[in-house]
């Protein structure tokens, strides 16, 4: 396939009068694992919600394989929107349903599956995360990283060409990290899906990106191989990366 | 100046808010008549805001009907027509207390849980993942609420204005000893379909104005716990206000 899957140009968006992303430039590759680091309040999240579609930008395009979609409405956007995995920040999961449940949901409306299948492949998605005998409780009853965990399953269930993650391993401690970092990269390998990634978590996404973005100021000031961006001189990418109170970056 | 800028302000952002809210009442009406229909869901939301309100309305429903009794008794004694104590607490009830009294304790004790949760899905993103899936949250938790709101109103309506006819009763005819066939003959004389129709038509359109006040709410609350909590005390009074202001134009067009 020629040209970007996924691809933001010159996208701006303010709230109310606040300036949130000015003027971003975007492209991913498709197969490719994308991470996006930049501060808190960067625009990162917002970033991702105009991929999903919940926002629209104020100018600029976005073009999802070669369409573009800022502009879509309706049965349009349903159909790009099942292109889609999200695994969100807290999970997103619903507290009504079980584990099992939040797994199966999106089977169980938007196909036609037999109830017997549905079950066999929401279960396979669990024993794939790890979490094959945690079916019956509620996601309040489950650790942060099992949620995080249920949340991947979920957003894999109807086999997405694209995962987006928003800090899927934000709050979880190290050894977790690790362990959620090697299950992405693991399903990447076996599903085969585009993945653009917001996260915090340095210097350990490195190890899972094939590229990275730094947002700084609602526009992208570098992105390129982790060692690229390791080896970058350009001191706000510096300082972000080394965690320097000094610098071009000032703490609020 | 200043106060005519407040003013100003204040006035876009209230038409803002009531044409937001007409919107999201029109769009979830439209969604009520596009199948299919979540049933499930919809039964869910009967039991949450009926069965589940049922000791309330009982107990609410018997001492408004044992304070009716007392008190128009005692009204009626100065006038000498004790008789008409019977219709007097019935048409008090389905006419008018039953729907109004229900309606507030149901916001109360439904109302605001439905925008907490719906709150709370909104700032845990779980509204965000049902329009992600492509799944239309108007469809998932919107209409089976209203829906069911239509569905367990009235009925609540009716148990409320049983007991409290029965609440009448115990004070007026066991208690202060109005004869049993005068109680119950005279309400059958001057209760018509007429009244009863009203009392539900009533529940009808409260059953509606509450679930439609406490799902808005929900749906855009504010961010974090304190949006939601403010969100959950705006649902209950409005709702609690807008019932009494129906209430009183319904009464009047419909009398």
């Amino acid at each position: 396939m020629s040209g970007p899957m996924v691809e933001m140009r010159n996208v701006h968006k303010s709230f109310g009068g606040q300036q949130v992303l000015r003027g971003l430039d975007l492209q991913v590759t498709q197969g490719e694992i994308l991470v996006i680091i930049g501060r808190s309040g960067g625009g990162k999240s917002v970033l991702l919600k105009h991929l999903m579609g919940l926002l629209k930008p104020d100018q600029g395009q976005i073009v999802i394989n070669g369409q573009e979609i800022s502009r879509l409405r309706g049965r349009e956007l349903d159909q790009l929107r099942e292109r889609f995995g999200v695994v969100f920040q807290g999970g997103a999961l619903f507290d009504s349903l079980t584990v099992f449940e939040n797994v199966a949901f999106p089977l169980r409306e938007k196909t036609r599956l037999p109830e017997e299948a549905i079950r066999e492949k929401a279960l396979t998605l669990l024993k794939q995360v790890g979490l094959a005998d945690m079916g019956h409780k509620y996601p309040a009853e489950v650790s942060g990283g099992m949620r995080k965990r249920v949340a991947l399953a979920r957003a894999l269930t109807m086999e997405p060409e694209v995962v987006l993650f928003d800090e899927p391993t934000t709050g979880l401690d190290p050894i977790m990290v690790n362990a959620i970092h090697r299950l992405i990269l693991d399903l990447h390998r076996r599903v085969g899906f585009t993945a653009i990634m917001v996260s915090h978590e340095i210097p350990e996404i490195f190890g899972i990106a094939d590229r990275v973005a730094m947002l700084h100021r609602g526009a992208v000031v570098e992105a390129g191989t982790p060692e690229a961006i390791q080896a970058s001189a350009n001191p706000v990418v510096r300082q972000f990366i080394t965690g320097d109170p000094e610098g071009p970056i000032q703490p609020d | 100046m200043r106060i005519l800028w407040l003013l100003g302000e204040w006035a876009l952002t209230s038409l803002r808010d009531g044409g937001r809210m007409m919107i999201f009442l029109g769009t979830a009406l439209c969604w009520i008549f596009l199948p299919p229909l979540k049933w499930r869901r919809m039964i869910a939301r009967i039991h949450f805001i009926g069965a589940k309100s049922l000791l309330v309305i009982l107990l609410t429903g018997a001492f408004t009907g044992m304070v009716l009794g007392l008190q128009v008794f005692y009204t009626l004694t100065k006038f000498g027509s004790e008789a008409f104590l019977g219709p007097a607490v019935a048409l008090t009830l389905i006419r008018e207390l039953g729907p109004v009294l229900c309606a507030l304790m149901v916001t109360g004790r439904a109302g605001s849980a439905l925008t907490a949760e719906i709150g709370i899905m909104r700032i845990t993103e779980q509204i965000d993942a049902l329009h992600v899936m492509a799944l239309n949250p108007m469809r998932y938790l919107v209409v089976p609420t209203i829906l069911a709101g239509l569905i367990a109103f009235p009925l609540l309506t009716a148990i409320f204005d049983l007991v409290g006819i029965y609440g009448g009763y115990l004070v007026g005819v066991k208690l202060l000893g109005i004869g049993e066939g005068t109680y119950f003959g005279e309400m059958e004389t001057y209760v018509g379909l007429g009244d009863i129709t009203q009392g539900i038509l009533k529940s009808l359109s409260f059953g509606l104005l509450v679930t439609w006040v406490c799902c808005y709410k929900g749906f855009y609350t504010g961010y974090g716990a304190e949006g939601v909590s403010r969100a959950t005390t705006e649902a209950v009074v409005l709702s609690s206000v807008l019932i009494l202001v129906w209430d009183y134009f319904v009464g009047s067009v419909l009398l």
